[in-house]
């Protein structure tokens, strides 16, 4: 009994915080489960940290934003029933994700009908995502956009004339990772000797990698998820292959590192977040990662970007937290200071501010100035 | 080439030692352990708990987690076959069980683990590449073969050659008339699921150390192979089982280089297939005759 009481004591003021306000819900559908769950929990951080720092900073008065989660299990169809839930039962204001590209495809569109914006944090396929109707919008770059940026500098610091090329073909983020990278090397003037495919649940890369080495490339290209280039990167060191590697947006994890150890070494692979940025923004973001004992990585610095795209939407329609305000405040969102630098949306909905290119050292990235 | 047949046969081993298992228990039972796959899995993250948790050498390790992989098939031979024998449709009743068992299984993994790909910590085993012409072995590929044919050759041998063997060979033929003879029949099945989820947990290991990763949905990467293993190896036949490891795992490692990743399952199942055309009982089966 005693239990009981100091029970409902303690949750007495979180409850009345949290009603006693108007609450802006946002919708989190992340891959919490599966094969992108690294990028999942990263995101999860990012959000959380935003929500925290946005209702303290007391900037949305009198309104405050409560972020809800849910995991669609790196799955299509589990994404897709998140994002009901989250639309007809939870009724979000707006929702956020999901993790994956494929998964967007299939979700993306049953907030269009319902007429609910959508803000994708790392959704990188270039076509296919904002294309699906103006209500959803996206604050990650494009392949289209970062690849080529990375490539070219790579070639213009190694000066490589082959290479070599494995990429995912099951799924839409790493298939569309290719279709960049090929067009990138060709107007480098590299030449492509070898290009071979892998899927998703892939546990050995021998053989490809080994058609890949007997051709001698100047580079090796890879467009994988995280927990796949691990391995890869692993075997082809394995196998006596000793060449630069350079990695699509899938690289962009500690959890890579983590994994793949001294094989990562001297991996280049093209970010959307500068972590060394010195911007106000990005500084402040590190100091509210480390508060929280986190070491945030380009998934989170994009999501904790998310919620400050989404609160300054609702300032913009003038402090309001419905689903049109916010479509609404979107479209008027111009050079926002976030952790990946001045953000504006494109006209096509799209993620507009610059890349760069880390490259793996003494078990960090570091930005390749 | 040669590079890619060394890649094959590597696979191959693995597949194989994966496959005995399955097929042993099919020889004895006539069931098809869907568990088996679990097994191997939870065989593999047992030796990682004892390497990254209590820094266990993997020489100790590894035949710690075979033991705990065969205590595994006793448990699940209490658990989702024994309780189902001698009743009517039991082999179809224990093929769903073990698919419950599996599920379980996975669950708990899940639930210890977490979902992300996990490794073994670097150097649990010294690599050294060695060299032959133009391909690269590693010491840890050498080593996986080497024990797989090790573990293969006992098995034979237990199985020819021991009491236990043709107490197991016995129960195959007629599990009735074996009882009629005074084997304790039930006490034989239990030790035909102890070996055969012993090797399907080394090979779990030695799955997760050559390829540097292990998830609780490792298994399933496994178990549709280990299948066509033993049906193209002739279902019941431990000799079967090894030939046929090493034909897929050549024709997956080849497919893949000069067609492409897309067609691996295709043209080995379409090999499994024309197999099939042409000898119904695999390429080592008999027909009346079951050998365990």
């Amino acid at each position: 009994m005693h239990r009981l009481i100091e029970l409902v004591v303690l949750a007495a003021p979180v409850s009345f915080a949290a009603y006693g306000a108007d609450v802006v819900k946002v919708g989190a559908a992340l891959s919490m489960t599966g094969a992108a769950a690294v990028y999942g929990t990263a995101q999860k951080n990012g959000i959380q940290a935003a929500v925290d720092d946005v209702n303290q900073s007391g900037s949305l008065k009198p309104l405050r934003v409560e972020a809800v989660f849910d995991d669609d299990g790196s799955k299509k169809e589990q994404g897709i029933n998140v994002f009901q839930k989250f639309i007809n039962q939870t009724k979000v204001s707006a929702i956020i994700g999901p993790t994956l590209s494929t998964t967007a495809t299939a979700a993306d569109p049953i907030a269009q009908q319902s007429k609910v914006p959508v803000l994708a944090i790392s959704n990188t396929a270039p076509t296919g995502i904002t294309d699906i109707g103006d209500y959803i919008w996206r604050d990650s770059l494009t392949e289209a956009q970062v690849i080529p940026g990375a490539i070219k500098k790579a070639h213009a610091r190694l000066g490589f004339k082959t290479a070599g090329v494995l990429y995912g073909n099951d799924d839409v983020f790493t298939k569309a990772g290719y279709d960049v990278m090929k067009k990138a090397l060709e107007s480098e003037g590299v030449q492509i000797l070898e290009t071979q495919t892998f899927a998703k649940p892939d546990r050995d890369f021998n053989a490809q990698l080994t058609a890949l080495k007997s051709k001698n490339p100047g580079i090796l290209v890879v467009s994988a998820l995280a927990d796949n280039a691990a391995s890869i990167v692993t075997q082809a060191r394995q196998l006596g292959y000793s060449g630069p590697m350079l990695g699509g947006n899938g690289f962009n994890s500690p959890a890579f590192i983590k994994n793949a150890g001294s094989a990562a070494e001297g991996v280049l692979v093209g970010t959307a977040w500068n972590s060394s940025s010195q911007d106000a923004a990005n500084q402040a973001f590190l100091k509210s990662m480390r508060e929280r004992g986190v070491s945030p990585d380009q998934f989170t610095a994009q999501a904790y970007s998310g919620v400050l795209i989404i609160a300054e939407a609702i300032k913009k329609a003038g402090m309001k937290g419905g689903r049109e305000d916010i479509k609404a405040g979107f479209a008027k969102v111009r050079d926002l200071p976030t952790p990946l630098g001045k953000f504006s949306f494109t006209p096509a909905r799209d993620a507009q501010h610059d890349p760069s290119v880390q490259q793996v050292k003494g078990g960090k990235f570091e930005i390749l100035q | 080439m040669g590079q890619q047949a060394i890649n094959g046969i590597f696979l191959g081993r693995i597949y194989a030692l994966f496959a005995v298992g399955y097929t042993l228990v099919f020889g004895v039972l006539d069931i098809i352990n869907l568990a088996h796959q679990a097994i191997f899995m939870l065989g593999a993250f047992c030796a990682l708990v004892l390497v990254g948790e209590l820094h266990l050498s993997i020489a100790v390790a590894f035949p710690i987690a075979v033991l705990f992989s065969g205590a595994l098939g006793i448990l699940l031979d209490r658990i989702a076959f024994r309780p189902l024998r001698g009743r009517a449709y039991s082999n179809m009743s224990g093929l769903i069980s073990s698919i419950a068992v599996a599920t379980l299984f996975e669950a708990i993994a899940l639930q210890f683990f977490g979902p992300d790909t996990s490794r073994f910590p670097f150097g649990t085993f010294p690599e050294r590449p060695l060299r032959l012409g133009g391909a690269v072995v590693s010491t840890l590929q050498l080593c996986i073969v080497a024990i797989s044919v090790v573990l293969m050759v006992v098995l034979t041998y237990l199985l020819r050659r021991t009491r236990l063997g043709r107490q197991i060979r016995a129960v195959a033929e007629s599990p009735r008339a074996a009882r009629i003879l005074g084997i304790d029949v039930d006490r034989v099945i239990a030790a035909s699921f102890f070996i055969s989820s012993a090797l399907g947990g080394a090979a779990g290991v030695l799955f997760a150390l050559a390829f540097n990763s292990l998830s609780p949905d490792i298994g399933r990467s496994v178990e549709l192979k280990g299948l066509a293993v033993i049906i193209l190896g002739g279902m019941g036949s431990v000799p079967g089982a090894v030939i046929a490891g090493f034909a897929i795992g050549l024709i997956e490692v080849f497919t893949v280089a000069k067609l492409g990743s897309s067609y691996r399952d295709a043209v080995s199942f379409a090999v499994l297939f024309l197999v099939l055309l042409i000898r119904p009982r695999g390429l080592l089966g008999r027909v009346a005759l079951r050998e365990a």
